[in-house]
């Protein structure tokens, strides 16, 4: 579904100046409906690899070749002038549905998300664990078969984050699709993803593969995710 | 305002000021009630002049600032000339539109649309620029193309920048009439402002100002509705709390 080969990526930090190195000699492979999560320090490339992924930038050196992706950015970046309902089936209209097909469609799952009676809110009438499941909710509409999501709840308060949390996890068994999901959080790769990546500061290489074959639901006390996610961080650097 | 009026009012009766250099707030106003009818003529011709004039800068305006924020070579092109329309002098240019085109509403749509054109480009282009470049990102993702981006995303944000623009083009539309009509014509308040200050009716001309003034704060103030209208989002934030 996904495979870079030796991907390698740098930025011009000034026009004409010195280029930064973000990403080095990556390669990895995502097969069709496995969630993967990336993790690394701040600045080792989580979110260019994410923008690689989904077509918005090209790579300095090596391959990417994937089935068209959705970015969920780390802001919501919902429209403000378009109801949630109308936020959540952008992509749909986007495409040339029409107003109403692309709603009905869309309102379906404003039940299942727990949104129901929110269709009509415009953005700034929701609080931020909403936002995020509308701009989910858009993302997963857009029919394409990958999902790149990019911090999707760090700007969430630690509370409202672990309910998201949970709700992503039921959201992705009910709704199998490949997932690429970029965190600096260890315990949320753990808790939900199939294979946990591990990025090294910039420039970001890839320096661990991990299986995370744990049954779900997971809780984030049980002893095993506690211990892989300490040994995560170890392999970090991070003495936990 | 009360009290401006009110010291008006005393040094003039008080100081017995001729009402040649000028007239009291009272005899201004009794010049507003017995001239009402001709104020009322005259802002006809003026009002469509204004209206016109500014739907004409307003389209212009748009489509032209669209295309020099989509192409590079269009604002390297025609930034200065655009900029030159503005630094030309309305008194010098607008007896020479009279001349070359006589005294119907031509001339008048010119003066108006030149004044008012660019204040609706700036501000345009500048909300066109201020668009989130993530918001651009996301709608390639979603797989929008140009146009589509264009209509969904920047247009809606860069809606405030071209109510501003409006705004401030309806006051200065307001000034340049005066100017189009001083110029040359046979109505208008202009018009009458210049016969009026030729008789010395000195009340009499201020009430016509006083009509000018009003019809700009109208205008203003209707603006400020549609803003409203157009842009219920960024209104009702303010009514909700922050979460």
């Amino acid at each position: 579904m996904i495979s870079l080969e030796g991907v390698s990526h740098s930025f011009a930090v000034r026009r004409g100046g010195a280029r930064l190195e973000v990403l080095s000699e990556v390669s990895l492979q995502v097969a069709g409906a496995e969630t993967v999560a990336v993790v690394g320090p701040s600045g080792c490339g989580k979110t260019t690899l994410l923008e690689l992924i989904c077509g918005l930038q090209q790579p300095d050196t090596g391959t990417v070749r994937c089935a068209p992706a959705a970015l969920m950015p780390q802001r919501d970046l919902l429209l403000p002038w378009l109801s949630a309902l109308d936020n959540a089936s952008l992509a749909l209209r986007v495409r040339g549905v029409g107003r109403h097909g692309a709603r009905a469609a869309a309102r379906p799952w404003f039940e299942r998300l727990g949104l129901d009676g929110f269709e009509r809110a415009r953005p700034h009438e929701l609080s931020g664990g909403m936002r995020q499941r509308v701009a989910f909710l858009r993302t997963l509409l857009s029919g394409r078969p990958v999902l790149a999501l990019d911090e999707p709840f760090a700007s969430l308060d630690a509370i409202t984050r672990a309910e998201m949390q949970r709700w992503l996890a039921h959201a992705l068994e009910e709704e199998r699709r490949t997932v690429v999901l970029v965190t600096h959080d260890v315990e949320e790769a753990v808790l939900l993803a199939d294979r946990v990546l591990m990025l090294s500061p910039r420039p970001g290489r890839l320096i661990a593969d991990v299986q995370v074959a744990l049954p779900r639901p997971r809780v984030r006390t049980d002893a095993a995710v506690v211990a892989l996610r300490a040994s995560t961080l170890a392999t970090l650097g991070v003495n936990a | 305002m009360v009290l401006v009026l009110g010291v008006w009012e005393a040094y003039v009766d008080l100081v017995s000021i001729s009402s040649l250099v000028l007239p009291a707030p009272h005899a201004v106003l009794a010049a507003l009630y017995t001239d009402r009818a001709t104020l009322w003529h005259d802002l006809e011709p003026t009002a469509a002049e204004i209206l016109l004039g500014i739907l004409l800068a307003g389209a212009c305006a748009l489509a032209s600032a669209v295309l020099l924020h989509f192409s590079g070579l269009a604002r390297r092109a025609l930034y200065p000339p655009l900029v030159a329309t503005q630094a030309i002098p309305i008194p010098i240019l607008a007896p020479l539109l009279v001349t070359w085109l006589g005294f119907g509403l031509l001339p008048k749509l010119i003066v108006i649309g030149l004044v008012c054109f660019f204040p609706i480009v700036v501000t345009t282009m500048s909300g066109l620029a201020a668009v989130d470049p993530d918001l651009v990102k996301l709608m390639r993702t979603l797989g929008a193309g140009r146009a589509q981006t264009f209509w969904r995303v920047e247009f809606p944000s860069a809606l405030p920048g071209v109510f501003a623009g409006a705004k401030l083009a309806a006051v200065l539309a307001v000034i340049a009439v005066v100017l189009a009509e001083q110029a040359g014509s046979s109505s208008g308040l202009g018009y009458l402002l210049t016969v009026t200050v030729a008789n010395l009716e000195m009340a009499e001309a201020f009430a016509t100002v006083l009509v000018l003034v009003a019809f700009a704060i109208m205008l203003f103030t209707l603006l400020g509705v549609a803003e409203r209208r157009a842009m219920p989002w960024i209104h009702e934030r303010g009514n909700t709390q922050a979460r």
